[in-house]
This record gives C-alpha cells, sequence and structure tokens, in this order.
C-alpha cells in the first residue's frame, strides 16, 4: 500500500500478546481487558473505538507503561517491554485533559522530553521552533498553558509528544474537551500530521464518525474485548457482531429462519410477498435462524409496490418523518415486526416521499444486506 | 434605591471585620508606635517626648537576642520543609480514602493546650527523663549528656509546635496537582526523581512558601519554647520584650523592641520575596 519506511518494519510497532488486565477494585480484581491480540502496523493511523467504559483507556495506558498487564506481554518494535517503566518507553502520550506542565511555558513544556534525553541545546531550540511550525503555534513560545485556549493546549500537547519523534503517539480522546467546529478542524489537522511525520497513531475515541474518517483500520471494542477489527469500509459495511453493527452508525437488524438457500444467497420469508434476500457465501442451511444488518441509507422507499424487485422487499407504516436538511429520516414499522430506519437523500425530492401514518414498500438490493456472524 | 444598596453592599459586609481591625489592630498599633517614644518610669509616668534613642538604645543591648531568634526562625522553617515535606506528599498520594484522617492526626496534639505540650517536652528531654535515661544506661551517650536548655532543645520544640503550620499548605499544593501531569512527565522520559525535581517539587512551592511564611514569623517571636526548653544561652526577643512589659514595666523600650522586631521580619519576608520571585508570591495570594 504504502511504500515502507527507511527502516524495514520488520516488527509491529505496538503489539499484544495474550493480554489481560485486571483492576483490583475493594479487593476483588474487576476484568477491564478481557483478552487482548493485536498488532499494530508501523506508520499506521490506528483507532481503538467502542463505549466508555470498554477498556480503551486501559489498553492505551499499557502500551505507555502506566499500566503492567495482570497476563500477557505487550512489545513495542518487537521488544518486549513489559515491566518496562514509562519513562524508558519510546512511545508519547496526548493527554485528554492535555495534562500541560502549568508551571512551564510553551517553549519549555515542547522542550521537556528532549531535555530529559540530554539532546543538545541549540538542537533541542531547532526542533521545538520547526515543531510549534508544524502545528501553527509560532510567536506563542512564552505564554503560559492557562493564556492560551482549549485548541491551542492542546496543539501544545501534540508537539511535546511529536517533537520527540517516538515510535507511536498516544491520543487519549484527544478531541473530547473541544467543541464540534474546532473538533472537525482538529481531525484534518491530525491526519495531515500524521502523513507528514510517518508515526504510528493509537488512537483513542468514543465518536464513531471520527474513528471511521481518521483511521486506517478500527479496532472496535465492548467490555473488554475486540469485537471487530478492519478497516473503517469494512466494519461499517460489513459489522462482524450485532454490538458493532449498533454502535458504527444506525443499523437496522432484522433476524428470521431461513427459509431457501442456494448459490450463495438465502432467503427469510416475511409473509405474502415480502421477504429478505442477503449474500451467504459460504452457504447456510434452510430453517436456521440468522440475524440481516442494513443500513439505512440504502434502502428506497416507495408509496406503490414496485413493479419489479429483485432483492428484498418489506411493507410498513412510517410512524416517524424527521427532516434533516441533506436527508430525511423516515422510522417504518414494517409488517414483519421490526421498526427500520431509512435515510432518503434531499437531492431529487423537493417534497417527503411519504408521510406519517402512509403504508410504504421499503426494498433494496441483495448486496447491501448484510448477515451478522453467519 | 436598589442600585444605591449594590454599591453600599460591599462596604457595608467589610464594616464589622474593618472596625475590628481598627479598634482591636490599628489602635493599639497607635499606642504602641507613641509608647516606644516616650520616657519615664511607673512610678512617675510616662511623657511623649520623641525619644527615638530607645530604638538605639535597645537594640544596642539586645541584638544577640535578636539575631538569635531570626536564626531559630530560619532554622526551624528549614528543618520543618525537611519533615513536613514527606508527610505532606504522602498523605495527598498515598492517603487515599483516609486523608482526611490523617490530616486530622496532624493536628490532633493541637487540641492540647501548648503550654502543656511544652511542657511535655520539657518532661521528655530531661537529663533523666524517658528518652535520655535509658540511652545512657545503655551507655549510648554519655552520664553528663544534656538536651534540655540547649539551642537544639528550643529548636526542636519550635519545630513540634508549628508542624502543621508547614504540613497543611504543602498538602494543599500537593493535593492540586493533577496526577497526569506527573504522568505526562513520566511519558516524556523524567526518571522518578526528575519528575520531582522538575515537576512535583516547582508546583508544591507556592505551598512551601506559605508554610515559611506560617511558621517563620512565629518562631522567630516565640518566647515559649525558649521559657520552657531552653536556658539564659537561649533567650530570645520574645523573652525580652516579655519580661520588659511584664517584670520590668520598660515600656517605651518593649514597644520599641516589637517594632524593630516587625520591621526586620517585614523587612527579611519581602526580601525573600523577591528572591523566591514575586510571580510565586502571586501565586499563593491568587489561591
Ligand atoms: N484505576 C482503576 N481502578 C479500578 N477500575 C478501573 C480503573 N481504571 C479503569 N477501571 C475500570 O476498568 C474499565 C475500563 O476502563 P477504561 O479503560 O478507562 O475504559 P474506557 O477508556 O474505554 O472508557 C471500566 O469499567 C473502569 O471502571
Ligand atoms: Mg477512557
Amino acid at each position: 500500500m504504502t511504500t515502507p519506511p527507511s527502516t524495514p518494519a520488520a516488527h509491529p510497532a505496538i503489539e499484544f500478546a495474550g493480554v489481560r488486565k485486571d483492576y483490583i477494585s475493594h479487593g476483588e480484581a474487576v476484568p477491564a481487558v478481557k483478552s487482548l491480540d493485536l498488532a499494530i502496523g508501523q506508520g499506521e493511523f490506528f483507532s481503538l473505538l467502542g463505549p466508555s467504559g470498554c477498556g480503551k483507556t486501559t489498553t492505551m495506558r499499557m502500551i505507555a507503561g502506566f499500566e503492567e498487564p495482570t497476563a500477557g506481554k505487550v512489545f513495542l518494535d518487537g521488544k518486549d517491554v513489559t515491566g518496562v517503566a514509562p519513562n524508558k518507553r519510546d512511545v508519547n502520550m496526548v493527554f485528554q485533559s492535555y495534562a500541560l506542565f502549568p508551571h512551564l511555558t510553551v517553549q519549555q513544556n515542547v522542550a521537556f522530553g528532549l531535555e530529559r534525553r540530554k539532546i543538545a541545546k541549540d538542537e533541542i531550540k531547532r526542533r521545538v521552533g520547526e515543531m510549534l511550525e508544524i502545528v501553527s503555534l509560532t510567536g506563542m513560545e512564552r505564554r503560559q498553558p492557562k493564556e492560551m485556549s482549549g485548541g491551542q493546549q492542546q496543539r501544545v500537547a501534540l508537539a511535546r509528544a511529536l517533537v520527540n519523534h517516538p515510535r507511536a503517539l498516544l491520543l487519549d480522546e484527544p478531541l473530547g474537551a473541544l467543541d464540534l467546529k474546532l473538533r472537525q478542524q482538529m481531525q484534518i489537522e491530525l491526519k495531515r500530521i500524521q502523513r507528514e511525520v510517518g508515526i504510528t497513531f493509537v488512537y483513542v475515541t468514543h465518536d464513531q464518525g471520527e474513528a471511521l474518517t481518521m483511521s486506517d483500520r478500527i479496532a472496535v471494542m465492548n467490555g473488554g474485548l475486540i469485537e471487530q477489527l478492519g478497516s473503517p469500509r469494512d466494519i461499517y459495511e460489513r459489522p462482524a457482531t450485532r454490538f458493532v453493527a449498533g454502535f458504527i452508525g444506525t443499523s437496522n437488524i432484522i433476524d428470521g429462519n431461513v427459509s431457501w438457500s442456494d448459490q450463495g444467497y438465502a432467503v427469510l420469508d416475511k409473509g405474502p410477498g415480502e421477504r429478505v434476500v442477503v449474500p451467504v457465501p459460504g452457504g447456510v442451511a434452510v430453517g436456521r435462524n440468522i440475524e440481516v444488518s442494513i443500513r439505512p441509507e440504502k434502502i428506497d422507499l416507495h408509496r406503490t409496490i414496485p413493479a419489479e424487485v429483485t432483492g428484498s422487499l418489506l411493507s410498513g407504516v412510517v410512524s416517524e418523518v424527521v427532516y434533516h436538511g441533506t436527508s430525511t429520516n423516515y422510522t417504518v414499522v414494517t409488517s414483519a415486526g421490526t421498526d427500520f430506519v431509512v435515510f432518503d437523500q434531499n437531492a431529487h425530492d423537493a417534497e417527503d416521499v411519504a408521510s406519517r401514518g402512509e403504508r410504504v414498500f421499503l426494498t433494496w438490493a441483495p448486496q447491501h444486506s448484510y448477515p451478522i456472524g453467519v | 434605591m436598589d442600585r444605591v444598596k449594590r454599591t453600599l453592599a460591599p462596604y457595608l459586609l467589610v464594616l464589622p471585620g474593618g472596625l475590628w481591625l481598627v479598634v482591636f489592630f490599628a489602635v493599639p498599633m497607635a499606642t504602641m508606635v507613641s509608647l516606644s517614644l516616650q520616657e519615664g518610669d511607673v512610678v512617675n509616668g510616662f511623657v511623649f517626648t520623641g525619644h527615638w534613642q530607645n530604638y538605639v538604645e535597645s537594640l544596642a543591648d539586645y541584638q544577640t537576642q535578636l539575631i538569635r531568634s531570626l536564626v531559630y526562625g530560619a532554622v526551624t522553617s528549614f528543618v520543618l520543609i525537611v519533615l513536613a515535606f514527606p508527610v505532606a506528599y504522602w498523605i495527598a498520594f498515598y492517603g487515599g480514602r483516609r486523608k482526611a484522617t490523617y490530616l486530622f492526626l496532624i493536628l490532633l496534639p493541637f487540641f492540647v493546650s501548648f503550654v502543656l505540650r511544652t511542657i511535655s517536652w520539657r518532661m521528655l528531654l530531661t537529663d533523666d527523663g524517658v528518652l535520655l535515661h535509658p540511652l545512657k544506661e545503655a551507655g549510648i551517650l554519655p552520664g553528663d549528656f544534656q538536651v534540655l536548655g540547649s539551642a537544639t532543645a528550643v529548636i526542636a520544640g519550635l519545630v513540634y509546635s508549628f508542624l502543621p503550620f508547614m504540613v497543611l499548605p504543602i498538602y494543599v499544593a500537593l493535593e492540586r496537582i493533577d496526577p497526569r501531569v506527573v504522568e505526562a512527565a513520566r511519558d516524556l522520559y523524567a526518571s522518578p526523581v526528575s519528575s520531582f525535581t522538575k515537576v512535583i517539587f516547582p508546583l508544591a512551592l507556592p505551598g512551601v512558601f506559605a508554610g515559611v511564611l506560617m511558621t517563620f514569623v512565629p518562631a522567630s517571636s516565640d518566647y515559649v519554647n525558649s521559657e520552657l526548653l531552653g536556658s539564659s544561652e537561649t533567650t530570645m526577643i520574645g523573652q525580652v520584650i516579655q519580661s520588659k512589659f511584664l517584670s520590668n514595666s520598660d515600656y517605651p523600650s518593649a514597644s520599641a523592641l516589637s517594632f524593630t522586631l516587625m520591621a526586620v521580619l517585614l523587612v527579611g519576608i519581602f526580601v525573600y520575596a523577591r528572591a523566591l520571585g514575586t510571580e510565586d508570591v502571586m501565586k499563593v495570594a491568587a489561591r
């Protein structure tokens, strides 16, 4: 995909082997990360995505060395770093609260890591200057953190970590405290910086949109386990579990018994003339109960039954119409018993396709049905 | 009407405290200034003559005690920093849910009258007391070894008396430190030692400053510890002032000495604040 870095990347930047982490709380072991086997490549923008409490921060703190695994090993560049102190690990962290040194100026904050590593004075000066330029903070060298806005503090935190050229940069919900506009701006900025410096980024977030737009790969975590690992497209289009389908964007999930299966397709019968057609490349036994996920924007909404339907067809009654500017969202109570959400682009329709209480028909192509866990 | 009320409100609020200060601080101060410039004796009465020589004479007579007091105060503050910092550090970072309990334990001795406490120290340090007797028996100390009456005993007493005034401000400063900031230091290649010297200690400095302010001033002007634990070799300026006021009824020179002490302490604090940088003083003030 990309050209290899100057030193051949024989080892993944970060590797977890059979890692478990329990916290001791009131004398009891509480699992935070249950089982983690994971390799993050050199130069990759890798996201850990999941709801609050799923173990993202714990995972990241085990890379930085602030937590030690209860079982298993952590490798950086192929070297076992389990038990190695944080100051001896060549990774740097950007904390959610930034954790800038309040008694030091911007210049001193950014120079902190280089000074600890006894880099020559004039080189420190040069590198700090360069880095402040990258994060657009030139001219603010003498400011104290408290004299800066949230967005500027965020950039200082980033510069303070990146200036050390770590093997990997760890970012724990770095944009969580910023307002929407600034957050979107920083997302683009972060992606640009990552391309520019070519360092592995491990990015923790609970914001699926953020993970989808920025990452090369995403690990979706839930309850201390990775539910799915893949590219943003993989995860969005082909969710491996019901949890992933529900957590990433909006999904319609319908289940039923397979009534017909042939040539890599299965059909779930949903009443007279109604059906869900789903591709199952590996085949599936007739009679088996399966779950199917369908993205709301893939579904077409009709007021009359279409003449020719090649894929799935369901009927139902519109219970909610919400206008969103670029699209209109319909909630449809289907005769099959499941509520469906349909996003209809407002590109062509000046008027709503259907209104509340109206009977409608939903159709979608076979390839837009995705079987979960089959 | 409302506006009048609103503009007046702050002044009304400050009125009781302000009056209190005027009556119980400003008036006695003015009286003392006047006293320090009077001549005479108790029998014939004192008259205001603007006799500023009171200052020169009393300072010439008691400069030894004055300097000694300042030295004792400084040593006390220094020993207190060394003793209190680890205690405050431990409570702030390892106190867990019992922090309040530990702080209470630090304050507990202060529920006993400080005269009683100092007398107990006297019993502790006495030549054949619980501390020295066994050590002498065991031959660790020579039979004629003495602590009571020495500068060591007085400073030990002072340190003990003012311990909480050093522990508490340092604790407060340490408690405010975001643990993530310390982690950030470790993340940026700082060893445990350099994360202490480069981050934790500088951030605790305002607390140390406040602690010195709260211990150096009262320790330098203390008269109880030297009275009970010291000897004529350890006489402090507080004792001199006290005996001049209460035993000799030499009010003018007692007042003159009081003002001299006050002036010296104010200048000392000012120099100290400048040396540490006004920044830190402002920080203390802002907290
Ligand atoms: N220091 C700790 N002591 C005890 N339990 C903890 C500690 N840190 C995290 N936990 C628990 O471990 C789980 C995972 O936490 P965390 O890794 O912070 O999740 P996330 O970052 O995904 O929100 C949570 O249930 C949390 O309550
Ligand atoms: Mg977290």
